[in-house]
């Protein structure tokens, strides 16, 4: 079953107060650049338990879901 | 035009929250319960699986131990729980501004006047049902309907996560076969006297004559005369009304029984000064203060008395209460829960000066400095000298989690 791991975050917060997260920083300090964000919508994770800001994102070709549960940021780690 | 209400009830909301936030209990029957040290032990919500082993809202938790060994307790976390209403609040008001909130896990909608942007009631219940699902994570039943009532009845007809239609031609096949039970503001004792007149579902009372059920239940008879038949043409009223505040109370049930006057001076004083700043930050002055009381054996009641003149102090609060207490109940029985209200409410800015105010004036201006004092540092700041007497009993904050009851009628 998937688990929650909370993960930093680089984000950029424009002007008109979008968020947009820019890398995630794993927690043995491993740090991934997001390539794109595809999809933001409010949602849960049955997965992982919790709830938030849903960023749909591409990380080294891969889609994972990054979760800001302000103010913090998680995952669904397998 | 045919008004379309919904009703939308969050299954099993706190458990809902909590199973959301422990999968690895989600498929264990769980309940969310108070705390067993304070004792406030009992069940506050359980999910679908201790439902099935027959766990009931309010059994203590050994009772539902019993029926249920494998359950697991969960304590509450109510600014979750809040939290999460906000959000489906926030989910109805895309689809009206008429949304009236029932408790924190009920709300109606009236989509009357949105047919045309999301289509009609049933569309617009099982789009909100599978919004709530993916954005909160957890279940709704709704019931869709032309009134509040068989809205509210659609609600609990199917559970969970489902949307029931009563309309008006089909409203006496479905809700006319339902016990009385089942109605808004029909309880244990009302249902009794139902049945003693042979009314046992909704049908019945819908074909008794209004003139009978006055005779017997006062002007509430005639109500619920309306309500079977579906007269209820209450409005829901919108997002920006508020409710206007009838009383202001708190009460709590202590961590140990009130065994000496000392204690019920120590929490009586604490709810005291809660319900005077509550009534100062709302700018309003009571005039009658009431007073609820439980025993050890359980035995409720409550007593109120006038004050002389409006009042925000809380030390005649206080005073009153207490007095109240000492004139009312007999030393020799210890007390579990206490409550203090005010009520007969006015604006302070209308208050009626008083040749013999002065000093009181002075206490306000006391208490209003002490208010402040305490919005800047926090409750515990300055406190009074009789709670460092039993700094156990004197521990809890009524200000904590407030979740204000409602009335249908309002």
């Amino acid at each position: 079953m998937a688990h929650k791991v909370y993960v930093e975050v680089d984000a950029r917060f424009d002007a008109t107060g979008g968020v947009t997260p820019l890398s995630i920083t794993w927690t043995d300090g491993r740090r991934f650049e997001i390539d794109r964000v595809m999809d933001v919508c409010r949602a849960a994770s049955l997965k992982a338990g919790g709830q938030g800001m849903r960023y749909r994102c591409r990380v080294l070709g891969k889609e994972t879901y990054l979760f800001f549960e302000d103010p913090r940021w998680f995952v669904e780690a397998k | 035009m045919e008004r379309v209400i919904l009703h939308s009830d969050l299954n099993n909301f706190y458990a809902s929250v909590e199973s959301l936030y422990h999968p690895e209990l989600r498929n264990k029957p769980i309940a969310v319960t108070g705390e067993v040290e304070l004792r406030h032990g009992i069940i506050l919500a359980k999910n679908q699986l201790a439902k099935k082993c027959g766990v009931k809202t309010g059994e203590t938790l050994w009772q539902a131990r019993q029926k249920c060994p494998d359950i697991v307790f969960v304590p509450p976390d109510f600014e979750k729980y809040i939290k999460y209403s906000e959000m489906a609040r926030e989910i109805y008001a895309e689809y009206t501004n008429q949304v009236e909130s029932f408790g924190l896990d009920e709300c109606w909608l009236d989509v009357t006047g949105s047919d045309k942007l999301f289509g009609e009631g049933k569309n617009i219940a099982d789009g909100i049902r599978k919004r709530l699902k993916k954005e909160l994570g957890i279940t709704a039943s709704v019931g869709v309907s032309f009134n509040k009532i068989f809205a509210k009845l659609g609600s609990d007809y199917k559970k969970p996560d489902a949307t029931t239609v009563i309309s008006r031609r089909d409203f006496r096949d479905i809700v006319w076969r339902l016990p009385v039970s089942e109605l808004l503001y029909i309880g244990r004792s009302t249902g009794a006297r139902l049945r003693v007149y042979g009314i046992r579902t909704i049908g019945d009372i819908a074909r008794t004559d209004i003139n009978f059920l006055q005779s017997v239940f006062g002007k509430p008879g005639r109500t619920l005369w309306a309500f079977a038949n579906g007269y209820d043409n209450s409005p829901v009223s919108d997002m920006l009304d508020t409710v206007p505040i009838k009383s202001i109370g708190n009460g709590t049930t202590a961590p140990r029984d009130l065994e000496s006057d000392a204690d019920v001076r120590i929490v009586m004083r604490i709810l005291s000064e809660s319900v005077a700043f509550r009534l100062r930050k709302h700018g309003f002055l009571c005039s009658t203060v009431q007073i609820w009381l439980r025993d050890t054996r359980l035995y409720a009641y409550q007593r109120q008395s006038r004050l002389h003149s409006p009042t925000c102090v809380s030390d005649v609060i206080f005073d009153t209460a207490f007095k109240l207490y000492k004139q009312h109940h007999s030393p020799d029985i210890a007390l579990r829960s206490v409550c203090v209200r005010a009520c007969g409410l006015s604006r302070d800015e209308n208050r009626q000066l008083s040749l013999f105010d002065a000093p009181i004036t002075r206490k306000q201006g006391l208490e209003q400095a002490i208010d402040g004092l305490r919005e800047r540092f926090g409750s515990k700041i300055i406190v009074r000298g009789i709670m460092l007497t039993d700094p156990k009993l004197s521990a809890f904050d009524p200000g904590n989690h407030v979740i204000h009851p409602v009335s249908y009628f309002k």
